[in-house]
């Protein structure tokens, strides 16, 4: 078996520049996360006022992220945003800006449907406790949302990290993108590598994002 | 103290958006380059210290990664010799087929050096300067049936894939051959091993690369129809670096630095029967 395909992953530097990829979409998740939760709490948050025209705004933004395809908006963020408003800032912030709008379109659903699903008792309580506004969604609605939201918010993140994918489409050498040159740099020496070079991605995609599967499993029975 | 939470709010939802609104109307401009500002000018990739080249990152032998996670091929030898004679650094920007053109657009790239074939569609996206490289549909036949001149293949089928060169050529000016049309290379491939047809014809550049790995074959048929040219393609209206571009490929030429790069990264990859002046254009002076 001197041409096994599996010796495609150890050649040269190839094992270390998968790990390498796969460790640029795991940060750009990342972050993405953390700035689309933050951003998605507080345009949550305002989807449950009362005013019809911020929800109205809101209900737009929400559903221009949610039915523009994810590849969509990377190439609006990288190639259409440098070209007429000269906005040039790198491929990888341009991605995290993209994923984070996404993400906090998303979340601030999850958010709205969470904070309005604590039962109506449990806010009139606080009112005649004679708590404010800010005192009723801090202590009372908060804390019973939270609970609501986790097993979205983790299949939310599951999502996150399988769509960085997509990052190929704009030159960002991420796990997929590193696969491919590897795959066609070899073709000749190893036909099979693609099997191995893709069986490997599968694995790594599946050990990321197979526990937080998980947990939202064990979130939800719980 | 009660704070009204809802009004604050309010404001400033409406605040950012009347900012967010005066911000793209005052930002809207046309995309072409003009001259005081092109970021991709000799001047300005000279004061950046970077020549930003967009080129594959997956296609042997033109442009694509090693073992040891370095750019090669043939474009890219050109990319890090242009930058060498600038006298600048080269950054690569890995680009696919469809976002070439996008890739200058944006000015996410100063030059494309990616297999980029000269059409007259493209020429009216971006500007191209002087080829490197000259492709055109080859035949490629059996060893022992082998075919030599298209006169052979009347009332024979001919494989192509939809869509190719290849394909337009065969159905616009040869009318006598018939076609057997297939959706991709390793279809018709497969085709011309299993003796479906009595040759295939596609992209010589390719061919040459097939040959290679399927010894029982050769490219009978070099050279059919029109010579079509790979060239470097700068943003519409950089002149700047168009001229440059072209004085260099032009002193490159001089000094046969194509025939340098085809025996360094396309001969280990094409068959022995392949010469470098079936691909670079007229070399030395």
């Amino acid at each position: 078996m001197a041409h096994s395909g599996i010796n495609v992953l150890f050649e040269g530097t190839n094992f270390a520049r998968l790990m390498g990829g796969l460790w640029t979409a795991i940060w750009i998740a990342a972050l993405a996360l953390v700035i689309g939760l933050a951003l998605g709490t507080l345009l949550g948050l305002l989807r449950t006022m009362n005013s019809k025209i911020i929800r109205f705004i809101l209900m737009i933004y929400l559903e221009f992220f949610r039915i523009v395809p994810t590849v969509v908006l990377l190439f609006l963020v990288y190639y259409i945003l440098p070209r007429q408003f000269h906005v040039n800032w790198p491929a990888t912030w341009m991605a995290i800006l993209a994923f984070a709008l996404w993400v906090s379109a998303e979340f601030s659903d999850i958010v709205r449907g969470a904070l309005e699903s604590v039962p109506v008792h449990q806010r009139e309580t606080g009112l005649a406790l004679g708590m404010n506004e800010w005192q009723l969604f801090r202590y009372v609605l908060l804390p019973q949302a939270f609970r609501l939201e986790l097993p979205a918010t983790i299949n939310l993140a599951t999502r996150v990290i399988k769509t960085t994918s997509l990052l190929m489409m704009i030159s960002i050498m991420d796990v997929i993108n590193v696969g491919q040159q590897i795959i066609e740099a070899n073709n000749q020496n190893y036909p099979t590598g693609v099997f191995w070079v893709y069986g490997l991605i599968f694995f790594l995609y599946f050990i990321v994002d197979y526990p937080l599967a998980r947990w939202a499993k064990h979130l939800m029975a719980g | 103290m009660t704070i009204n939470w809802k009004k604050i709010i309010k404001a400033a939802v409406a605040v950012a958006s009347v900012a967010a609104l005066t911000l793209s109307a005052v930002n809207f401009k046309p995309a072409t380059a003009n001259a005081d500002s092109n970021s991709s000018s000799v001047s300005a990739i000279k004061k950046r210290g970077v020549l930003r080249v967009a080129t594959f990152g997956d296609l042997p032998p033109y442009g694509w990664v090693n073992k040891d996670g370095k750019r090669v091929g043939y474009d890219v030898a050109l990319a890090r010799r242009m930058a060498k004679d600038m006298g600048v650094k080269v950054k690569f920007i890995q680009v696919n087929a469809n976002n070439r053109v996008d890739t200058l657009n944006s000015n996410k790239a100063d030059i494309v050096l990616a297999n980029f074939t000269e059409t007259p569609e493209r020429k009216n996206v971006v500007d191209w300067a002087k080829p490197y490289m000259k492709v055109s549909v080859g035949v490629v036949s059996p060893k022992n049936k082998k075919i030599t001149k298209l006169s052979q293949l009347n009332g024979k089928q001919l494989i192509v894939t939809k869509g190719t060169t290849a394909e337009n050529y065969f159905t616009s000016k040869q009318k006598s051959v018939s076609l057997l049309k297939f959706d991709s290379k390793t279809q018709q491939f497969n085709a011309l091993k299993n003796g479906r047809g009595a040759a295939l014809a596609d992209d010589n550049s390719y061919l040459y690369a097939w040959v290679k790995r399927n010894p029982k074959y050769t490219v009978g048929i070099k050279s059919v129809g029109p010579h079509q040219y790979i060239a470097p393609a700068v943003k519409k209206g950089n002149k700047s670096l168009l001229n440059w571009t072209n004085s260099e490929i032009t002193k490159l030429n001089k000094q046969s630095f194509f025939t340098d790069d085809y025996n360094k990264e396309l001969k280990p990859y094409f068959g022995s029967e392949v010469k470098p002046s079936d691909i670079v254009l007229k070399q030395g002076n």
